[in-house]
């Protein structure tokens, strides 16, 4: 059930951004992606969950055992907080999101139209999916954006629940989760420009 | 799927879905025709059959670029690749939820709009049946064009460019089934090459319209 990225080369927009990522995520394990803006950490993260082909190297997991969130949370703004969990359990194939709104202190919201929600609630419900997905590796893109102290520690929270029962997290962000975790730092990964020569025509290949 | 299939008609029926614009657009174009064209039964009768057609394929065209851009816009896209279901299946479903929502309400329609320009009683039947018939090849083209277009940025235009040259054999076989079907010709010729048309489509597309996400979404 472990996660095996080995000289992996990724790219955005046709230009390589990082090269020769090798790393392992094993159950219950967190690994940070650290980096400055641009580094390619989504990148890296939209590759890992088989977003995008990598231009070279090998993404070995589970089939369907990556569960990715982004900036973005997949809300429906004219269905309310209950449909739109229960679209995305229905989708994953799993049941009951009961877990996942208590998880996120989202009890008292369910019947409240996304669109009402502010942005942190928005942030704990495109979390709150990811307990509904049932999928043992997070794949996570700055998880904790708009969200306040007492939601990161909610968030830190399920974080644990899922290491506890097997799951893993790779998670870019900048701040402290509440969990142990190795750091992984893309910049040593960056890609030299000279390796991109012929990059262009791969990405359209 | 059927949760997908269901969630885009929920979406498509609440406020700001878009449901009934299709329709609204297709009712203004026959209202207007004749004060355009002038109250003259005669030459109101002999172009309803394009007429008709023709409103239903832009009215189609009008909500196309709701099929995949909103879900691009909202990230739901990039989280449906990543879930249990195909793409092929995602772009099919969500093919069949847009002529859920603008086709099958144009064909219903269509016959009480059929009176505004005057059609030939015998063709009505046909109109529906041809709609019918027609109209999801037009989701699933539209769907494909959809996906082409997915990643741009008021890529309407493009959309609208790439897909009515593949519209225009449906259009061509459909007008020409209720003109037969006015005049009391036979319609099979044409209304089985609709068919086999829409088939084609329907078989094929959903395929082509998952490659091209795929291509989108890097």
């Amino acid at each position: 059930m472990s996660l095996v990225v080995e000289n992996l080369s990724c790219a955005r927009g046709g230009i390589p951004v990082l090269e020769r990522v090798c790393f392992a995520l094993n159950p219950g394990e967190v690994l940070v992606l650290r980096g400055p803006n641009g580094a390619g950490k989504t990148t890296l993260l939209r590759t890992v969950a088989g977003l995008q082909p990598p231009l070279a190297g090998t993404v070995e997991a589970e089939p369907e055992s990556v569960a990715y969130a982004a900036h973005a949370d997949g809300l429906k703004a004219t269905l309310t907080v209950a449909e739109n969990l229960e679209f995305w359990a229905g989708i994953f194939g799993t049941s009951g999101i009961d877990a996942a709104l208590t998880a996120f202190d989202l009890e008292a919201l369910v019947d409240r139209h996304a669109q009402n929600l502010s942005a942190g609630q928005k942030r704990r419900l495109g979390l709150a999916r990811l307990l509904v997905t049932g999928r043992p590796v997070w794949a996570l893109d700055e998880p904790t954006v708009s969200l306040d102290v007492a939601s990161v520690g909610l968030f830190g929270a399920a974080l644990k629940g899922h290491l506890a029962q097997g799951g893993s997290a790779l998670i870019a962000t900048h701040i402290d989760l509440g969990v142990e975790a190795r750091v992984l730092d893309v910049t040593e990964f960056r890609a030299t420009p000279e390796a991109g020569g012929g990059a262009f025509d791969e990405a359209f290949a | 799927m059927i949760r997908l299939f269901l969630r885009d008609l929920k979406l498509a029926i609440r406020s700001g879905g878009g449901f009934g614009l299709g329709l609204a657009f297709f009712l203004i174009v026959t209202v207007l025709v004749p004060f355009g064209v002038g109250p003259e039964s005669g030459r109101l009768a002999a172009i309803a059959p394009g007429i008709l057609w023709l409103g239903a394929l832009l009215a189609c065209l009008l909500s196309l670029d709701r099929i995949f851009a909103l879900d691009y816009e909202d990230g739901s896209l990039d989280l449906l690749a990543t879930a249990p279901i195909p793409l092929e299946g995602v772009a099919a479903v969500k093919a069949a939820a847009h002529w859920v929502t603008t086709g099958l309400p144009l064909t219903l329609a269509a016959p009480a709009l059929g009176v505004l320009l005057n059609l030939p009683g015998p063709a009505y039947g046909w109109l529906v049946v041809s709609l019918a018939v027609g109209t999801p090849a037009l989701s699933v083209i539209g769907a494909f064009g959809a996906a082409l277009t997915v990643g741009l940025k008021r890529g309407g235009l493009l959309l609208s460019l790439l897909v009515l040259p593949l519209y225009v054999p449906t259009l061509i076989f459909g007008a020409e089934t209720v003109r037969r079907g006015a005049e009391g010709l036979d319609v099979t010729t044409p209304l089985l090459l609709m068919a086999g048309i829409t088939l084609g489509a329907v078989a094929l597309l959903p395929f082509a319209a998952a490659q091209a996400l795929r291509i989108n979404l890097r």
